[in-house]
């Protein structure tokens, strides 16, 4: 069989499945996985990001390519289309893919033996596999973590969100393919989603400090509540290429500290309004 | 799947003691405490604890007792601290030997201070050791010993232990010390942000448990039947 993009020197990295997931809904986690995939492929990493919400379909829209699917991950776990046929090429980078959902089948249709083979296959193409988990502890969202090499846990800074991160980060460390096999644990990084330093001062939503004190994993970035990012999905562009927007640098940043970089974590203070600003009433 | 067919799990059993069984009062108490909350005690298994007890080393004396017990909605599934010959009589009946076994560790030791009379053994149970926090979700049961927790318990996690529980960090879940009924257990914790805590079945939610000890290291003890909140 031959494999596109085996001649990229692929042969000294080991691909790495990362499971984007939250236990609760609404979080941001088709966003967070839409604006990974897509810093990883700006870095040039040939990367895939795997919708696994079957029956409730929503990447493809976040990465503006619906109009495209013909063949979707449940076709290919039946055997009905190869995964060629089915992936997606980003039209506005290169290395980035899209493997979209079914729409009409339901969270059943994940067969964990045909999920495993087809993540096998995709490992040979590609560098990262970016899983975008459904909400829920079921059995789709523990099948989007099981063959996890590292999760990404999507929090927003309220109670209801964390104690829901908490409960996946547990199921994470016990029902894994990794602790079911105890090979080394699943690396967990939080990604704080939503975050509004002004409402955080007035003491509506919980600090950074109290999200890490309960969920005591490293923190990945904390991407500020913007409007930039609703603007992106409903345009289909993932956020991160809105390099201008608050919102897409702390992506951007946190991609960076994923691949092991140091950067300064920034947008957790309260914007001080410029002098301008308050002149003209702009936010 | 092969892999699938056999798989460990975790479960909360009550555990009575033969020796109250015989006592006139214990049938009537039984029923007040199942009249209390008759949806929990609703065919929940039971382990007989033959420590110290004479008899019970007849098939039919264990079939009694769990006639006794179906009375109450309760379902005899095992013994524990049982002798051999009542271990025989009981796995005759059908029951399920549960640890610790008193027999067992006794025997080897003996063994091993025969054939090595220099080396000094301890058969005492360890205590459970956790070392990760506790999730959410996640339930830990230290049977038969004291339950040791070196990180944090999450809101939504219970640990739960025979014996002593402590806790090396916040406890922000639930923690039920002497859960087979030893009201000499304790519980220790470094930051009180509890749910709930209990031992031998006394409880306190989070509500009735003092502010003013919210987030210190304390310990919770039974003294005259109810549980008191001390600073440590």
């Amino acid at each position: 069989m031959t494999k596109p993009g085996t001649a990229r020197g692929r042969e000294n990295l080991v691909a790495k499945v990362v499971a984007i997931t939250s236990g609760k809904g609404g979080v941001g986690k088709t966003t967070t996985a839409a604006a990974f995939a897509a810093g990883l492929a700006l870095r040039g990493h040939k990367t895939v990001v795997i919708d696994f919400d079957v029956g409730l379909r929503n990447l493809d829209l976040v990465m503006g390519c619906e109009r495209r699917v013909v063949f979707d991950f449940i076709n290919v776990i039946n055997g009905d289309a190869n995964l060629n046929q089915a992936l997606i090429k980003d039209k506005r980078v290169d290395n980035l893919y899209i493997f979209p959902t079914s729409q009409t089948r339901d969270k059943d249709a994940l067969k964990r033996e045909g999920v495993e083979r087809v993540l096998e296959e995709l490992k040979q193409q590609f560098d990262f596999i970016i899983c975008d988990s459904p909400a829920g502890i079921e059995h789709g969202a523990v099948t989007a973590l099981y063959f996890a090499d590292s999760a990404i846990i999507v929090t927003n800074p309220e109670v209801s969100s964390v104690r829901d991160s908490d409960r996946i980060i547990g199921i994470l460390a016990s029902r894994s393919r990794r602790a079911e096999r105890n090979e080394p644990a699943v690396e967990t990084n939080l990604l704080l989603t939503r975050y509004d330093p002004s409402r955080v001062a007035k003491g509506e939503m919980l600090t950074v400090e109290d999200v890490q004190e309960i969920l005591s994993v490293p923190l990945l970035g904390v991407i500020p509540e913007s409007e930039s990012v609703l603007r992106a999905s409903n345009t289909g562009t993932p956020v991160a290429f809105d390099e201008d927007s608050p919102a897409g640098r702390a992506y951007l940043d946190a991609v960076a500290r994923f691949l092991g970089e140091q950067r300064e974590m920034r947008f957790v203070q309260p914007e001080r309004r410029g002098f301008f600003r308050v002149l003209f009433g702009r936010a | 799947m092969a892999g699938n067919l056999v798989q460990g799990a975790l479960f909360t059993v009550m555990v009575v003691r033969a020796g109250m069984l015989r006592d006139t009062a214990f049938d009537r108490e039984l029923e007040q405490q199942i009249g209390r909350s008759p949806r929990f005690f609703l065919n929940a298994p039971v382990v007989l604890d033959l420590k110290d007890t004479e008899g019970f080393t007849t098939e039919d004396e264990f079939l009694d007792i769990g006639e006794v017990l179906r009375r109450h909605t309760l379902a005899l599934v095992g013994v524990q601290n049982a002798l051999p010959e009542q271990m025989t009589a009981a796995a005759a009946a059908g029951l399920a030997s549960f640890a610790p076994n008193a027999t067992q560790p006794s025997r080897r030791a003996a063994e091993t201070a025969a054939a090595a009379p220099a080396v000094r053994t301890t058969n005492r149970t360890t205590a459970r050791l956790v070392t990760e926090p506790v999730r959410s979700g996640t339930q830990i049961y230290a049977r038969g010993t004291d339950l040791v927790v070196t990180a944090a318990v999450s809101p939504g996690a219970e640990l739960v232990a025979d014996g002593n529980i402590h806790v090396y960090g916040a406890l922000r879940g639930r923690a039920l010390a002497g859960a087979s009924g030893d009201v000499e257990a304790r519980i220790f914790c470094s930051r009180l942000e509890a749910e709930l805590v209990s031992i031998a079945g006394r409880y306190l939610v989070s509500e009735q448990l003092p502010p003013e000890q919210h987030g210190l290291a304390v310990q919770i003890a039974l003294v005259d039947d109810q549980l008191t909140v001390t600073k440590n």
